[in-house]
């Protein structure tokens, strides 16, 4: 459940340093057997300090309340196959990825088509931080603190006109960057779209950093998309090209298992997985005894989003 | 030391020892010793791994039965059956992980999974066959069911299989895993097939040898 917060609060705050270490100083003194140690599992990462070059605040409106996911995790535990299929992978082999000098490729029905530098395509559109639920279609889930702009914003500047009824996005092609391209695993490059309704609501994020820091490697840097209603596989990382099309293109998952992968992917507890059940998650980061929760309807985002969805059969577009 | 002593005061408590190292280093990331861990989501890596180990076991004891006859080790199958019931321990703590950790002991979804969810009912499958084979697999049973022993202990070759299925089925793209173990049990299984072919048809030469020996004679007289 979103709930509103009543004051602004500084990036720094998000996971106080001196929580952990307390905790951490506390454990050590009390921990007789390791035993009590799995129930705290990584109780010890704390949190990094901001990077100074991003000025920004919090958008309360657009944040939840529950503790983020530790910095440890989210940058550990990540899925990017184009550094390998393993969760472990991405934070080892995405050192070789170059995010500096980056472009993007503008295309299809716009009036702004062409290759933007990196750092013109996001020149006056205003950084904000949002704390999102992250749920994946593996049924795990995280809270991360993104660092980005609204992709309105992005889209207005682009001025798509009446004919594009989708916006597309394609990853970078590079197996010498990205060794996973090399594997065909899945069809290359990862390319992911949104309706542009769904684009243009509010919660659609472009994100280029989180916990106030750039946007690490493995996290899809320099540039993602974050749509926190949708399964995680929707937020397509390292962005290269944005397309406007008129039609609804197809989707990398979807292309390797149609079955089993919609072009909406909304987050639905009631429409399961094939092979698995979408009704709870777990959460990353807290121990083995970590609750399972009950995955919430478009991930608990349905006041915002649920009008996009007004009459379609979930079951069948899912 | 006879052979039998060897066994029993070293080559069993060595591949005893051998066979804990995976439980201990689970145990170990649990609690947080030696500077393990069990990484963001231990109830993944504790299920994973336990379900990969009894898979590995199953797989080394159908290992023995080549392995005899190409070394000529035939006192290996000394140890077949220990390495069965580690088998049936990692995959009995896979199936506990999943009951206890990952479904929490919600009865409701753990049926509904084993009814709905087709990987889930091979491996449940699989497991509830290996069962009879950990009971009977004491000395007193072997000698108590004879040769119907035997008959009922070739039930692990349907369990690999279906093992290995159940490994395939649950993989989200990434095969290359899965199909590395089901090529490991092509091998092992079509090892057998070959052999026992190979003996079928070296029995049938025998049989045809026999019969041809009582004219050899009239085969002489001939040339």
């Amino acid at each position: 459940m979103r709930r509103h917060q009543p004051r602004r609060i500084l990036p720094s705050q998000i996971t106080p340093e001196a929580a952990y270490l307390n905790r951490r100083e506390l454990l050590a003194a009390a921990l007789a057997s390791g035993a009590l140690a799995a129930l705290l599992a990584h109780a010890d990462e704390a949190a990094p300090k901001p990077d100074p070059r991003f000025s920004f605040i919090r958008n309360p409106k657009y944040s939840v309340t529950a503790a983020p996911t530790s910095f440890k995790d989210i940058t550990h535990y990540n899925n990017f196959y184009e550094f390998g299929t393993s969760k472990e992978e991405p934070a080892e082999n995405a050192g070789t990825l170059r995010t500096r000098p980056w472009s993007v490729t503008v295309g299809g029905e716009c009036e702004s088509r062409g290759t933007f530098a990196f750092e013109d395509l996001i020149k006056g559109l205003p950084l904000e931080e949002r704390v999102y639920r992250l749920r994946c279609v593996e049924a795990w889930s995280m809270v991360i603190p993104w660092l980005g702009f609204q992709l309105s914003g992005l889209i207005q500047k682009l001025k798509p006109t009446s004919n594009a009824k989708f916006v597309q996005f394609v990853t970078l092609m590079d197996p010498k960057q990205m060794p996973g391209e090399s594997s065909e695993v899945l069809q290359w490059p990862y390319v992911e779209a949104l309706r542009m309704d769904e684009a243009m609501n509010p919660l659609a994020l472009m994100a280029i950093g989180l916990y106030g820091q750039v946007l690490p490697n493995q996290n899809g840097a320099p540039l993602r998309l974050v749509v926190p209603w949708k399964y995680g596989f929707k937020g397509i990382k390292s962005i290269v090209k944005i397309n406007f099309l008129q039609t609804q293109p197809r989707n990398t998952w979807n292309i390797a298992t149609p079955n089993e992968y919609g072009f909406y992917a909304n987050v639905n507890p009631h429409v399961d997985h094939p092979r698995w059940s979408q009704a709870t998650e777990r959460p990353i980061g807290k121990g083995l005894f970590a609750k399972l929760q009950p995955t919430l309807m478009f991930n608990g985002y349905e006041n915002e989003v649920g009008y996009l969805y007004k009459g379609m059969d979930l079951r069948r577009n899912f | 030391m006879t052979v039998e002593q060897q066994y029993r005061y070293l080559y069993k408590p060595a591949v005893f020892a051998a066979s804990l190292v995976p439980a201990a280093l689970l145990l170990a990331g649990a609690l947080g010793w030696f500077g393990q861990d069990l990484g963001a989501d231990p109830v993944a890596k504790l299920l994973h791994t336990c379900g990969k180990t009894g898979l590995n076991f199953l797989l080394l004891t159908l290992l023995i039965t080549p392995a005899r006859r190409l070394t000529g080790w035939n006192n290996l199958i000394r140890l077949r059956r220990m390495l069965g019931l580690f088998a049936f321990f990692y995959l009995v703590a896979h199936f506990t992980v999943y009951l206890v950790l990952d479904r929490q002991l919600d009865f409701h979804s753990v049926l509904q999974d084993i009814v709905k969810r087709p990987y889930i009912t091979i491996g449940f499958t699989a497991l509830l066959l290996m069962v009879p084979l950990a009971i009977t697999s004491t000395n007193r049973m072997m000698r108590r069911l004879g040769r119907r022993w035997q008959k009922l202990h070739s039930l692990i070759y349907l369990i690999v299989i279906l093992g290995v299925w159940h490994y395939w089925w649950q993989v989200k793209k990434d095969i290359r895993q899965p199909l590395l173990y089901a090529g490991m049990v092509a091998v092992l299984l079509g090892y057998r097939l070959v052999i026992r072919t190979l003996n079928r048809a070296r029995a049938a030469r025998n049989a045809h040898a026999v019969t041809s020996t009582s004219a050899p004679a009239t085969a002489q007289e001939r040339t």
